[in-house]
């Protein structure tokens, strides 16, 4: 049940980097993704989020369920925004090739099929990386690493509870619902959506009380332990910094680097072939 | 160098009152403990012993707020001049859920946890917990998650968590409550065990008194209604009648002597069974006395009600939990299911409720199980809300249960469900209430209940749905002997009234004194099905099911008597011929009970 954070324990130089190494990395990489749409750079990113899956002998199938649902969403977001603007990529690119017509303002033009191709190379240079930060970083190290790069180690250390507790709250959900269901209350579609509203009542109810006494329990377990004392905690499970720690932060950097560069370039966030 | 006799804990004519309370909950405590002692506080829910360990841990004043009188001090300071860390620095406590109380995501992040919060770097960080876990014998499951250990385990991390800080004080608050029978003796053996490497004092909160005792204690401080009664040693203690006039249960050596017509001096060092002395004219007064009881003729056979065969079952995730389990039980029986965590008795519970559906094997129930071939549909195929009008399922935490504010409510909830009228829904509601005991609460709301109370109210809500059978998950958790008592007399009348009863316990007691038939699992399978008597003097099957042998066992061996089994027979015969007579008015005497007086402790926060 630990793997809601989908950890995938296979030794690899991606794994041994620290965990605060893999959260800035992926930091930087999204900002770098983010900024720009420059088509060059946003087609090497996907290539190299594959040759980091190599490395890190994460094979895509561990992954692709979620892979799945990105490409769900990826296509749904293409046609929803080819419905509502078919020429946003024409007032985009300053320039009108039309290849064909669908009838009324649905004309396709090379703009266009080029602003939804940057569109997917958004999707496939970030979703990847961040499933690969997932399934690369020990749970156990994350709050250590978010407390490093300057979260406030309060508020690091309640999203490492939050991973402990998930696994336990799942499984009296489901213990309640159980119960509930030999009652008679009925989960299932057969019933009206306010009788399910209601039903789901009787399941919450219990749950939300029965958490509030776990979370006394804990918070009273924390304090008779000494936490929030000093302003500052180690961490067990905090690595120091290797070189190869230095070398991917500094790579990561040169990637945002190189985006912020072709921005200046281009003049604009796009890198415009059509004029 | 350490004063071996420090006073490390000292309570001057202290009273304390929860802000939320009318009425205080400590009077005028006044007690000390020293250094390297043992101590044993108990008393019933609601005495304030939970409350005291608060006081000694710095909860109180620093979380749960009040009005406080005379002095509390830890080492010659007042606690309220202190902070609850520098209080944690003396004291360790180890809370009763050892589950909730699990912070880090492994063993080793949670035995670290308080080192990290003083800033304890690498190596000496890595090193204090590894000595830490190796003190109490854990150091090979330091990255495993919590829920691949077992609830002693997580009691071993909890001790090495607070026993890393190097405290001088241990402060254990039930620690018996989540163990099953031979995980408490051990549990019972490692505190000894951790008091005499570490030198520190040991103060444990429990109302499991003859468990408790299976290594002794210096002192037992015995506590009720707010008051400490008597503060002295197990042997003295345990040669008056206190503990039981107070509502803890006494070691069953001692209540088997009494019934012999032996009185109990503190010569004798009736504090353990092991320490126990006997002269040769009192062994042969417990003879005769046992001989003297005579038979409860056994019950007439009776109708199959439900039949498992050959059930095997294995979860989603490949673990394989029921391996070829057979069994039978009858209409009316009022009957124990035993066996460790993990042993397949809560999964069996489950294939019999159909939240869980069997690889192989089948279930008959009713007629279909008594073989009438006419009308007998197959219990396989109903769904579970189906089978709910036969089986009932209470869980064992009411708060997991009970949804709705009004006590009535709750219990009409799964008629209203079924869609019945709102007359008849009244009828049985009523009917129902006053079975349980709760009519004089009926325009309650749960919240205002203690938590025995609840517990009757989810049994209530199932009872109203007219099962023939109900399946009860650890019935008596987390009760003190007179509520337990009070849940087990309101279950023995339910048999009474030809339902079926099926408790799924470690409790060693309960099917010693309430059950007639035990089935035990172990290692997935059913290993015996015997009289309880019978299962609990059986070497073989008590430590292949982790159980742990009644010391009326031990006290029929030194007595001289052969046939143990039948001795301890016999006192489960004289207890029951005896309360039958005290029945009635235990029935009557429990609904009279005002609500909401029994649970000062729970009501704190």
């Amino acid at each position: 049940m630990r793997n809601i954070f989908n950890y995938i324990d296979r030794p690899s130089p991606i794994h041994d980097l620290t965990g605060a190494t893999k959260l800035v990395c992926l930091l930087l990489w999204s900002f770098a993704a983010m900024m720009t749409y420059d088509t060059r750079f946003l087609a090497m990113l996907p290539v190299l989020s594959f040759a980091l899956f190599v490395i890190s002998k994460i094979r895509l199938r561990d992954v692709s369920f979620m892979l799945g649902f990105t490409v769900v969403f990826m296509v749904l977001n293409n046609v929803l925004v080819f419905l509502f603007s078919p020429q946003h990529g024409v007032s985009l690119y300053h320039a009108k090739h039309v290849l064909f017509s669908l009838g009324g303002r649905y004309v396709v033009t090379q703009e266009q099929l080029f602003y939804h191709l940057n569109l997917v190379l958004k999707y496939l240079s970030t979703i990847p990386i961040v499933l690969l930060f997932v399934c690369t970083t020990d749970p156990s190290e994350f709050a250590a690493s978010l407390n490093r790069i300057g979260v406030k180690y309060s508020i690091a250390y309640s999203v490492a509870l939050a991973l402990r507790y998930i696994p336990d709250i799942q499984r009296e959900y489901h213990e309640i619902s159980q119960a509930q269901q030999a009652r008679g209350i009925e989960m299932s579609k057969k019933q009206t959506l306010v009788k399910r509203l209601k039903s789901a009542g009787a399941i919450l109810i219990p749950l939300i009380l029965s958490s509030m006494d776990r979370i006394e329990v804990i918070s009273n377990a924390m304090e008779l332990r000494g936490f929030g004392k000093k302003k500052k905690r180690t961490w067990y499970m905090a690595r120091p910094f290797s070189r190869w720690d230095i070398l991917a932060m500094i790579l990561s950097a040169g990637l945002l680097v190189t985006a912020i560069l072709l921005n200046v370039r281009n003049g604009e966030r796009f890198w415009n072939p059509f004029v | 160098m350490k004063d071996e006799n420090e006073l490390l804990v000292e309570f001057r004519d202290f009273g304390f009152q929860y802000n939320a309370q009318a009425e205080p909950t400590l009077y005028h405590i006044d007690l000390k403990i020293r250094r390297g002692e043992k101590v044993l506080i108990a008393g019933p829910s609601g005495c304030g012993k939970s409350t005291l360990a608060s006081c000694i841990n710095g909860l109180i004043p620093f979380s749960y707020r009040g009005e406080s009188t005379g002095k509390a001090m830890i080492r010659g300071r007042e606690t309220k001049e202190m902070s609850l860390f520098e209080i944690s620095q003396t004291v360790g406590t180890v809370l009763q859920d050892s589950d909730g109380q699990f912070i880090g995501l492994t063993v080793a992040e949670d035995i670290a946890f308080a080192l990290e919060n003083e800033c304890v770097r690498d190596p000496q960080l890595h090193e204090r917990v590894r000595a830490a876990a190796s003190l109490v014998n854990i150091e090979s499951h330091l990255h495993h998650a919590p829920e691949d250990l077992s609830g002693g385990q997580k009691q071993r991390v909890a001790l090495a968590g607070v026993m890393v800080n190097e405290v001088d004080l241990l402060l254990f608050d039930e620690p018996l409550a989540n163990l099953d029978p031979a995980t408490g003796k051990t549990a019972m053996e490692l505190i000894e065990d951790m008091r005499r490497k570490s030198g520190a004092a040991v103060v444990i909160i429990e109302h499991r008194l003859e468990d408790v005792l299976h290594r002794d204690v210096d002192r037992i401080v015995l506590m009720n209604d707010g008051r400490i009664l008597a503060d002295a040693a197990p042997d003295e203690l345990l040669s008056t009648g206190l503990l039981a006039q107070n509502g803890i249960r006494e070691p069953l050596y001692l209540t088997a002597l009494k019934y012999a017509g032996v009185t109990v001096t503190p010569q004798m060092r009736p504090g353990s069974i092991h320490s126990l002395k006997l002269e040769e004219a009192q062994k042969e007064k417990v003879r005769s006395w046992s001989a003297g009881v005579g038979e409860i003729p056994p019950r007439k056979d009776r109708k199959i009600l439900l039949q498992a065969e050959n059930i095997h079952f294995t979860y989603g995730n490949g673990y394989k939990a029921l391996d070829g389990v057979s069994l039978t039980i009858r209409e009316g029986e009022l009957m124990a299911i035993v066996g460790t965590n993990g042993a397949g008795k809560s999964t069996f519970s489950k294939v019999v409720c159909g939240f869980e559906t069997p690889q192989k094997g089948r279930i008959r129930f009713g007629a279909e199980a008594a073989g009438i071939p006419e009308n007998a549909g197959s219990w396989m195929d109903l769904s579970i809300k189906e089978r709910a009008d036969h089986i009932g399922y209470v869980m064992q935490n009411p708060n997991q249960m009970i949804s709705q504010t009004m006590i009535w409510d709750e219990v009409a909830l799964g008629l209203r469900t079924r869609g019945v009228d709102e007359a008849e829904i009244t009828k049985r509601v009523e009917e129902t209430l006053k079975i349980c005991g709760l009519w004089p609460f009926r325009r309650w709301p749960v919240s205002a209940l203690s938590f025995g109370q609840k517990k009757r109210v989810t049994i209530a809500s199932i009872l109203v749905l007219q099962p023939e059978m109900i399946i009860l998950d650890e019935p008596t958790a987390g009760q003190d002997y007179r509520h337990y008592t009070e849940i087990m007399e309101f279950l023995r009348t339910l048999g009474s009234r030809g339902f079926t009863v099926v408790m799924i316990t470690h409790d060693m007691h309960l099917m010693l004194e309430y059950a007639a038939r035990c089935i035990v699992f172990s290692e997935k399978k059913v290993i015996a099905d015997d009289s309880s008597a019978g299962v609990l003097t059986s070497p073989d099957v008590i430590a292949r099911a982790s159980l742990k042998e009644t010391s009326l066992y031990t006290l029929a061996k030194m007595c001289g008597i052969r046939d143990e089994r039948a001795f301890v027979q016999s006192f489960i015969d004289y207890e029951r011929k005896n309360r039958r007579g005290s029945f009635a008015s235990a029935e009557t005497a429990s609904t009279g009970t005002e609500p909401g007086n029994t649970e000062q402790e729970g009501a704190q926060s």
